[in-house]
């Protein structure tokens, strides 16, 4: 039986979070009323012209310039012709021979397999307006508040080789673009959008198979279900002896399944040219050196660091990059507690992490301050207060962020018994009571002092530290 | 009573000094509009407006100095969006079309307290060079009302010449100010491409498109090219350069001033005529010191084929947003998106348009790309190159404007190639960028305005201007205005 191989390109399209438009002064901000933030050069209304926003050209350069890709000094805006009711000036500005950025990668990582996927190219184009067809009975109704939202179309090499190694490159490049403040990563909004160019073929074979284009797919989950049922799809078309027909298909997620939008006949002739409108895009060396130096630290390089340099685990460190935020937080929270990162990750990615996800909340808006959390954690490294004194704390922090740390513990009792005279008096009462199991570890069996300790400490109704009760049993038991 | 071959600059000294009021002059203006109502020149009047503004200007003229300007009349080419008036570009898909916003040009003379009287007649779109191809009906020439007047901006050329503004606004994307001046007999000018803002007037040929005046005389363009000329950030493709101004130095003609003739324009299809006019306008400057060298622009016949390539390529997709979606005619009979859109543009549009825009979607097309469109910029990159070989000889190069004189109404209607060579010696300008002007030479010996075409380097508009000063100082061509037959 033939071993089948897929074969997927990925042309994802980023909002870039711009204030203004890519070719107008109209803001960008998701969710007005329809046709409000359209201004007269979104309406297309005759005689009006673009003028180029640099701040989206200043983001699509951040973008190359992260994933190590070449930013072409000169990029040619084109027009793209075809006619559509939400495409207002009947064409749509876009790059096509000479686009800003060429080349670059990014890293894929599967079940532990890091995997490299290449990058063709990332182009600048302005976004249509929507159509919108099921709010009246009897007409098509047009918002063009997103006509002209920045976007950015990067487009891979057909280096994916799985359904979930596509999600996992949708969610770096998700994780990268956030991370680099060019895109709000809204997918509901649609500020991320998936076009995933699949064939399969046999192992082996060097020749691609016939691809299919799927539109739209605009979740991590789409993409990978999608793309799924896809390779599917095809290998059993071609495995019963069919042929795959080059065409652009869609995701049905309801019944799982993919199918046919338009064939390759119906594909239309754009007519692409220069737009005369616009002069060649430049962008200077210095600019470019200006973009570098500002360049964030990227999520890998992070990632890398948080390892090596505070020696975190690698789940732990990639849990912390996830996203931007996270990982500032992070940092912020360990100045207050710099000797144990450790400890700090495991607050933030245990017990911080659970109540941001019973709450729905991001870590932006976390109840807790990143300050507070590294207070938190100092208490219990330095043992002012138990890991479970801790956990107390967080939930009360929580409750009531207005209250500080210390009023906390005063107020709950947190603080670890410290006082050594009152201590030994517990130690001395517990080894009274328990003459048995003091007798045994005198006797050479070290594993019951875990029981004289758990008395201790019961009998301080927690409160005694119980590094300090071990120590003391230790000591007066001679061992 | 104020004559109808008055100078801009002569109505200006007379607001200034008061001898006038604007009121007067508009009323004017009005009276003969109306008396040449035959010539078709205006699609739309705004005398209501234009006489509440002009006795808003006298009013203020007895409280401050204004500027220059303040209180001509004016028209402009119903391509440039004026704010609360129709703009219909002579086309019936605009023909319900009432822009929101003015032109950058529109605003910068409104703000010199200049009055615009109406919007001027034109082919449709600015695509013929007759004024015949108007949703609105063809202009007729005022030296002659069986004759074309140019085109296209043939209603501002005809309106001008007949006195009926001093001064009024053309675009020119392949010949369409020069040619019209030259058959009505005024003086016209086309800046270099980016000295005046696009934002506003409404896209032929993206690349070629250059707004621009028609006036009686050189000095007059002068103030005009100074009020209109500037980088306007709204405009991508407009200079970052100071403005010419061309009025200072319009007296400083130049010490030395050689002529290039290119031999091409002297060839097979110029009438004799208006060959002979124009060498007698050669010899007026050699006999004012200019010295004539004989030029060749080897790639001057391409410049006719290359236009009609890129030219549509470019309308094609700037023509695309009128749809029937958002505003302007809308097909009735609509039945789906297809049926619409179809319906919508071929009723809307005239078949001239309709000819153009097939002919851009042809050559921008998968497989015929490279061929046409691709191969036309290789051949505007030579005719650009003729030019700055030549200028490394000459300082302006002349020629005749058109290689006949105006023309019946309906005689090239049905021979667009014909028509397509009335821009036989302008359309390469268009193609360079360049500055160029058209001013009367003379006139043939039934009367009709022949245009000597003057075309200077890239920003060189104060040059071109003064040296055109100069002819006209010596020469009264321009003076000359038609007389309206009663």
């Amino acid at each position: 039986m033939t071993q089948w191989e897929s074969v997927i390109g990925l042309e994802v399209h980023i909002q870039l979070q711009s204030k203004s438009k890519i070719f107008s002064g109209a803001s960008t901000q998701f969710g007005s009323d329809p046709n409000v933030q359209a201004c007269l050069i979104d309406v297309a209304l005759p005689g009006v012209l673009p003028v180029c926003n640099f701040e989206a050209v200043r983001m699509a350069v951040v973008f190359g310039l992260a994933v190590g890709a070449k930013i072409n000094r000169r990029s040619i805006f084109e027009r793209k012709n075809y006619f559509y009711p939400d495409l207002p000036k009947g064409y749509q500005i876009s790059q096509y021979e000479i686009p800003i950025v060429s080349g670059g990668s990014i890293e894929t990582e599967v079940d532990g397999e890091v995997r490299v996927v290449g990058l063709t190219r990332a182009h600048l184009e302005e976004d249509a307006g929507k159509s919108l067809h099921d709010q009246f009975s009897d007409a098509t109704g047009i918002d063009l508040n997103r006509a002209g939202t920045p976007l950015l179309e990067i487009v891979s090499e057909p280096d994916i080789r799985s359904a979930a190694q596509a999600a996992d490159y949708m969610r770096k490049l998700h994780s990268l673009v956030t991370y680099l403040g060019i895109c709000d990563g809204n997918m509901q909004e649609g500020s991320l959008r998936c076009d995933a160019n699949v064939s399969v073929r046999p192992i082996g074979q060097k020749k691609l198979g016939t691809r299919t284009e799927l539109k739209n797919i605009n979740s991590f989950r789409f993409v990978e279900k999608g793309i799924e049922v896809e390779i599917d799809r095809q290998i059993e078309v071609l495995e019963s002896g069919g042929k795959i027909v080059q065409e652009t298909r869609l995701y049905d997620s309801k019944r799982n399944i993919t199918r046919s939008m338009r064939g390759k006949e119906d594909a239309q002739d754009y007519r692409y040219f220069p737009d005369p409108d616009l002069p060649p895009l430049v962008v200077s060396d210095d600019f470019i050196r200006e973009v570098q130096r500002e360049l964030p630290e990227l999520p890998n390089e992070r990632k890398n660091r948080f390892e090596n340099e505070l020696g975190l685990t690698t789940a732990d460190a990639v849990q912390l990059t996830q996203s931007r935020e996270v990982a500032d937080y992070f940092e912020v929270a360990l100045r207050q507690s710099p000797d144990n990162a450790k400890g700090v990750a495991n607050w933030i990615n245990v017990e911080l992490a659970s109540y941001l996800n019973k709450s729905g909340l991001n870590i932006q808006n976390s109840k807790v301050s990143a300050e507070t959390l590294g207070e938190l954690v100092a208490k219990v490294s330095d043992g002012t207060i138990s890991g479970a004194g801790g956990k107390t704390l967080l939930q009360e922090l929580w409750d009531d962020p207005r209250q500080s740390v210390d009023a906390i513990i005063e107020a709950k009792g947190l603080r670890q018994m410290d006082d050594s005279a009152e201590l030994e008096k517990l130690v001395e009462q517990v080894m009274a009571e328990n003459p048995d199991q003091t007798q045994k570890i005198q006797d050479g069996n070290h594993k019951v002092l875990g029981f004289l300790v758990g008395q201790v400490m019961k009998l301080s109704e927690g409160q005694a530290n119980p590094k300090s009760v071990s120590d003391l049993l230790k000591h007066k038991l001679g061992i | 009573m104020i004559p109808s071959s008055s100078e801009l600059v002569q109505l200006s000294q007379a607001l200034q000094s008061e001898d006038i009021s604007s009121l007067e002059l508009c009323e004017e203006s009005f009276r003969r509009i109306n008396e040449w109502s035959e010539l078709n020149a205006f699609i739309s009047l705004d005398q209501e407006g234009a006489l509440e503004c002009a006795e808003r200007i006298d009013r203020e003229r007895t409280k401050a100095k204004l500027d220059p300007l303040a209180g001509i009349p004016l028209a402009h080419k119903d391509l440039f969006c004026t704010k609360g008036l129709l703009t219909t570009c002579g086309s019936k898909i605009l023909s319900n079309f009432v822009a929101p916003y003015d032109a950058t040009l529109v605003s910068r003379l409104k703000e010199k307290n200049t009055i615009l009287l109406g919007k001027t007649n034109m082919d449709e779109f600015a695509m013929g060079s007759s004024s015949e191809h108007s949703f609105y009906n063809p202009v007729r020439n005022p030296w002659d009302t069986t004759l074309v007047p140019g085109g296209s901006s043939g209603g501002s050329a005809a309106a001008v010449a007949a006195g009926l503004v001093p001064a009024a606004t053309g675009t020119d994307t392949g010949g369409s100010i020069r040619q019209p001046a030259a058959l009505c007999g005024i003086t016209g000018v086309k800046p270099s491409y980016g000295r005046v803002s696009r934002f506003g007037m409404v896209a032929f040929a993206s690349s070629l498109d250059q707004a621009g005046i028609f006036t009686r005389s050189a000095k007059d363009a002068a103030m005009m090219l100074d009020a209109i000329c500037g980088f306007d950030p709204r405009d991508s493709t407009s200079l970052e350069v100071d403005p010419p101004n061309c009025m200072r130095g319009i007296e400083d003609s130049p010490q030395e001033l050689t002529i290039g003739v290119p031999e091409e324009y002297f060839a097979q299809g110029l009438d004799p005529a208006v060959g002979e006019i124009i060498q007698a306008a050669l010899s007026e400057f050699e006999s004012l010191g200019a010295r004539l060298i004989s030029l060749r622009m080897p790639n001057s016949k391409s410049a006719i084929p290359c236009y009609y390539v890129i030219a549509p390529a470019e309308a094609s997709s700037n023509l695309s947003r009128f749809d029937g979606v958002r505003y302007g005619y809308r097909s009735d009979s609509e039945h789906d998106l297809r049926e619409m859109y179809k319906k919508t543009r071929s009723e809307g549009f005239g078949s001239e348009v309709q000819r153009r825009i097939m002919t851009g979607t042809y050559v921008l097309s998968h497989g015929y790309y490279d061929a046409y469109y691709l191969k036309a910029q290789k051949v505007r990159r030579l005719i650009f190159e003729d030019y700055s070989r030549a200028f490394e000889k000459c300082d302006l190069i002349m020629g005749p404007t058109t290689p006949t004189t105006a023309f019946k109404i309906g005689a090239k209607m049905d021979d667009p190639v014909l028509m397509y060579l009335n821009d036989i010696y302008t359309a390469a300008v268009n193609l360079a960028g360049l500055p160029a002007m058209s001013i009367p030479a003379g006139f043939d010996k039934t009367g009709l305005p022949v245009g000597l075409h003057m075309v200077a380097p890239y920003l060189q508009e104060a040059k071109l201007l003064s040296v055109a000063h100069l002819f006209q100082q010596h020469t009264d061509f321009h003076l000359k205005a038609p007389v309206k037959e009663s």
